[in-house]
């Protein structure tokens, strides 16, 4: 019997469950290593060498370089595994978070401060809510230049 | 014998502990936020414990993907504060109470609930923020924490993790743990994580006001209510990290308005011999990405 998996129909969101986990399994354990001082350094210095002493696959590698978060989850990370990499270039939960959904930092956080975003049409894929694919990137600006994720 | 006297439930944000560290408590953004603990840290004072059960969750830091335990209980001696990326918190090292904890490993246990038993591990946010929130800023070397804790350490981090119901029952057998030990001890159960929150993708930044409430409302007068909601129904309207929310479960179950077995009469008077009294209710939105919660439950 397959994994029972009632979450897949929630827009904009990926549980990280145990397919997930094999698949991101080096790229977290690669996160874990920046839990110590000297590995940060270490990696700063040259993130490319660094990641090569890791068997990820070379789009799991891009995507640490780039800080492509939601590259980065679809490809078995976890955000609280890749919040390592985060707070290596010295970024707090809030821009890493805001990262993933198109806006500036300015934009994410004045969503939060007037209340965040709303769970009204960000049940259910298929709903029209902002966090629906159709509606990616969000924020001003994102739409020149930025890259439209595939739903 | 030892008693749980009350119950705390709080959000564990690490940008709290951040704000906290680098003394910016005072600024317009995190004032509301901690004026909401400002009771919370007189009745510490007040009602100080012998100890505290802090149920938490470990954020990929003493637990990576080596290693996933649904539930874990700390039976060491002490515990230090982890480096989670940024350095580690300039916070005292916690103390823990490896008798007490390894008497309650025994009996919940022996109650059917396999716990794993650690000896050695750093602890993160999950723990040190509800402990900062409660007791205020202490210095790292020449404060302590006001008593010792025994760290319990739930996985919402790689599904499956435990379910709503699985957590309250937990808490029903930590509570006759507790009581089966013999050294008169005030414990105080902290069931900490949440509101509503969500860390990433286009979806980043849910928050759920409505949702949130009626949780607090249930907690305080419908615990068995909030233990019955499915995983899929916090990730839809709490987010993906509202999750954590299932954590709260295990200290309200542990309350004594809880009968243990609600299919046996003694249990069902004895559980109504009894009451919480709600002292403190506190929410806010924002911290960082999550809505605030918390609530202070005494037994009456």
């Amino acid at each position: 019997m397959a994994l029972d998996k009632p979450y897949l129909d929630v827009p904009g969101t990926i549980i990280f469950d145990a397919e997930q986990s094999r698949k991101g399994y080096w790229l977290n354990q690669f996160c874990m290593s920046l839990m110590k001082a000297e590995n940060r350094e270490r990696f700063k210095a040259d993130q490319r060498a660094y990641l090569n002493e890791w068997p990820m696959s070379e789009d799991q590698k891009q995507a640490v370089i780039d800080m492509d978060l939601n590259r980065a989850m679809q490809l078995g990370g976890n955000i609280y595994f890749l919040a390592k990499i985060g707070a290596t270039h010295g970024k707090s939960f809030q821009q890493m978070a805001g990262s993933m959904t198109g806006m500036t930092e300015d934009e994410y956080r004045a969503m939060m401060i007037a209340g965040g975003r709303s769970a009204e049409g960000n049940r259910y894929l298929g709903e029209d809510g902002d966090a629906q694919p159709h509606h990616q990137p969000q924020g001003k600006h994102s739409a020149v230049g930025g890259k439209k994720e595939s739903a | 014998m030892a008693r749980i006297t009350a119950s705390v439930y709080t959000s564990h944000v690490p940008a709290i502990g951040a704000a906290m560290d680098m003394g910016k408590t005072g600024e317009d953004y995190w004032k509301p936020v901690f004026a909401g603990y400002d009771f919370s840290k007189q009745w510490m004072k007040d009602n100080k414990p012998d100890v505290i059960f802090l149920v938490y969750n470990d954020h990929a830091t003493a637990f990576s993907l080596d290693m996933i335990p649904t539930f874990a209980i700390g039976t060491a001696a002490q515990y230090k504060p982890a480096d989670e990326g940024y350095g580690a918190r300039p916070v005292p090292v916690v103390q823990g109470h490896p008798e007490l904890a390894s008497h309650i490993a025994q009996s919940v246990i022996q109650q059917d609930f396999d716990l794993t038993i650690v000896n050695k591990m750093d602890v993160d946010h999950g723990l040190t923020v509800p402990l900062s929130l409660m007791c205020g800023e202490l210095d790292p070397v020449k404060d302590a924490w006001p008593c010792p804790v025994i760290p319990f350490a739930v996985n919402v981090v790689q599904y499956p993790v435990p379910s709503g119901q699985r957590c309250f029952n937990l808490g029903k057998a930590i509570r006759k743990a507790v009581e089966s030990y013999d050294e008169d001890l005030n414990v105080h159960i902290w069931g900490t994580g949440g509101m509503s929150h969500q860390l990433q993708g286009a979806r980043a930044g849910l928050i759920n006001r409505t949702w949130d409430n009626e949780w607090l409302d249930k907690m305080i007068a419908d615990p068995a209510a909030a233990a019955a909601v499915p995983h899929i129904d916090y990730v839809r309207e709490a987010g993906s990290e509202g999750i954590e929310l299932v954590m709260w479960l295990i200290a309200r179950g542990a309350m004594s308005d809880v009968p243990y077995n609600d299919k046996d009469a003694t249990d069902l008077i004895a559980a109504r011999a009894h009451s919480v009294r709600a002292r403190h209710r506190f929410y806010h939105v924002p911290a960082s990405n999550t809505a605030v919660g918390h609530l202070i439950l005494e037994n009456v």
